[in-house]
């Protein structure tokens, strides 16, 4: 029993039915309900039905959000330790068909990197890579969480889908969360967007949280890139991984993210367009559809729309990134997986925090947990 | 009014009204808030504080006469990592008070209740001065006066949802059975809701949400000590009964006293 088996009772055209088919009673409805709401709830909400109601939902996003996690935001920051990669992933700039130069971290620059983050204040740190089993293989990550134990908070990582085994190894290395976006839930665009590499497997892709769930790990997030197919049935997908999920592995806490498809090497403009308008409503219908839920925002996003999303649901925010190995100390363009579109420093973007009236959380972990 | 402390432990406290410190818009807000409720006792979450470093923004803003540092082990999911957090904090924090919150459900943090009377049966023999937090559960409270809790800390709703007090037929009987002192906790998000619980006759209220999220915390969390207050006087001023209707007439027993 997976999240596979129940993925396999819907159909992506169904679950298109589901949303398109929603009117304005549904919304009000779901907007009303007390008490916990469901996944026709969840598709009321990020229907086309729903958008005269914008301004409701982002009010009842931004009390729910301060009811559970108060006036604060947590901030953390990614760590790219390397761009090998040996999948084709036709939206990312380490995609192996990308003639770019590749890196991989050595402990000497891992620490440089370290010093650089820590002068910051940065607890809370990401850790990425591609997909390449030889250099950032699971006892290269091993090796990396032991380094960086004694310096933060707390450790979490976005790489390649891995076995439980492999989560159990790295948990007992300080690993305490871990991001796996299922991309897209379409299965057949998916092969489209993964011709090559590992990757390419949708199932096993798929059952990745349960895999972590079993493992024992304290914070799963997901999501689904924005850009690649419609956002309101890939992301109702979500919304039914995370009632599963929850379900099944209730001791693990979960975050989502909204991964807006940004200009990379080899990768020029999304399938889809995702308006600043239809972000607003998927970040304020996944609120309202679970108040718990911790919802992340990065740096693909631009400053301003950065500044006004912070009241309407977000809970954790990056600052300072940079998204090429080693790009805090020798920041080399030619190696980013990404552009980003906010170069504030962390401590500009604490101060936006601060002028808005939240505290900016640093430390929200520890490692004797 | 003659004095009416409360002991929890060893310490004495003259308010009833404890503070959490957590969802505050900036640290300077959650101080202004600690002092105008009077508060002497506020809740640290141990996963938010710098154990390891002295200059600890959130320790350094309730550093304030009289108020006294209740570290929570929030995020601990069994006995055994609450112990070590425990140990932890009493070494960095120089406290033997403990919070004890052991929550394996990272969605509603309800406590686990077969943890929180494992944790609680060692703690005690280390000369900690345990508060734990429980479901409102009369017979847990029991076992974990009996295993040396200090006072047990039963929710009124789950934390952080303001709902007032849900379990308030649970939590008469435990005030009414328990020979440590009864701290609500979780759920209260009125000052009304802290005056219920008081006139019930809880020996004390732990707050944090309502004030933290009021639209003026400070201007709350005055509100707050009031209530306290209020609900304190009115229990033991005995509150009359309640009556559904006006005892006018006796028709089935008039006839006693008539000649």
């Amino acid at each position: 029993m997976s999240f596979l088996n129940q993925f396999q009772q819907h159909s992506w055209q169904g679950m298109t039915d589901r949303i398109y088919n929603k009117n304005e009673t549904d919304v009000e409805m779901a907007l009303a309900k007390q008490g916990i709401r469901d996944l026709d709830d969840f598709c009321a909400l990020v229907s086309p039905a729903a958008t005269p109601y914008l301004e409701l939902m982002a009010q009842k996003s931004h009390d729910l959000t301060r009811k559970r996690f108060g006036n604060t935001t947590q901030l953390y920051i990614p760590l790219y330790l390397s761009n090998e990669c040996h999948n084709i992933c036709t939206y990312c700039g380490f995609s192996v068909d990308n003639k770019i130069k590749r890196l991989t971290l050595n402990h000497e620059q891992i620490m440089a990197e370290v010093e650089e983050i820590k002068s910051h204040g940065f607890e809370h740190l990401l850790l990425v890579t591609g997909e390449a089993n030889r250099t950032v293989g699971v006892d290269y990550l091993s090796q990396v969480c032991d380094w960086l134990r004694p310096h933060f908070s707390s450790i979490s990582l976005e790489v390649q889908a891995l076995e439980q085994e492999d989560y159990e190894q790295l948990i007992n290395h300080g690993l305490n969360s871990v991001m796996i976006y299922q991309e897209t839930y379409h299965q057949t665009n998916y092969q489209q967007y993964h011709p090559k590499g590992k990757k390419r497997n949708f199932e096993y892709r798929l059952d990745t949280p349960d895999r972590l769930g079993k493992a024992g790990i304290h914070r799963i997030g997901l999501g689904a890139l924005l850009g690649l197919e419609d956002w309101r049935v890939d992301s109702s997908f979500v919304a039914l991984h995370l009632a599963y999920l929850q379900r099944q592995y209730w001791q693990t806490k979960y975050s989502i993210s909204l991964p807006r498809l940004r200009p990379a090497e080899g990768f020029q403009s999304p399938n889809v367009d995702v308006s600043d308008r239809d972000f607003v409503q998927l970040i304020t219908a996944y609120r309202i559809y679970n108040e718990n839920v911790e919802i992340s925002l990065s740096t693909r996003e631009n400053q301003q729309f950065r500044d006004q999303l912070l009241k309407l649901g977000i809970t954790t925010m990056s600052a300072g990134s940079k998204t090429d190995p080693g790009g805090y100390t020798m920041n080399d363009k030619t190696l980013e997986q990404f552009e980003i579109d906010d170069d504030r420093t962390p401590k500009e973007v604490a101060a936006m925090i601060k002028a808005q009236g939240f505290e900016p959380v640093w430390k929200d972990w520890d490692t004797i947990l | 009014m003659k004095t009416d402390s409360l002991t929890i432990g060893d310490r004495e406290f003259t308010s009833r009204l404890f503070l959490g410190t957590g969802k505050f818009g900036s640290n300077q807000l959650m101080h202004d808030a600690v002092v105008a409720a009077n508060s002497e006792l506020v809740t640290v979450a141990l996963r938010r504080v710098h154990l390891q470093e002295q200059k600890d923004d959130v320790i350094a803003h309730l550093d304030i006469p009289n108020v006294k540092l209740l570290p929570n082990t929030s995020g601990v999911r069994t006995a055994k990592e609450a112990v070590l957090s425990a140990q932890l904090a009493r070494e960095s924090l120089q406290t033997n008070l403990l919070k004890l919150e052991i929550h394996p459900d990272p969605r509603y943090l309800l406590p686990d209740p077969i943890e929180t009377l494992k944790a609680t049966e060692i703690l005690a023999k280390e000369d900690f001065i345990i508060l734990p937090y429980i479901n409102a559960d009369p017979v847990l409270c029991k076992r974990l006066e009996d295993v040396g809790a200090a006072a047990v800390m039963p929710l009124g709703a789950p934390i952080g949802t303001n709902q007032g007090l849900q379990t308030k037929a649970m939590l008469e009987i435990i005030i009414e059975q328990s020979n440590v002192p009864v701290v609500v906790d979780a759920g209260i998000g009125a000052p009304s809701h802290a005056a219920e619980a008081m006139e019930m006759g809880a020996d004390a209220v732990l707050v944090n949400t309502a004030i933290a999220i009021a639209g003026d915390p400070v201007a709350m969390s005055e509100a707050f000590k009031l209530a306290t207050i209020s609900g304190r006087m009115a229990f033991h001023a005995r509150i009359g009964a309640k009556n559904k209707q006006a005892q006018a007439s006796s028709p089935l027993t008039a006839f006693l006293t008539q000649a």
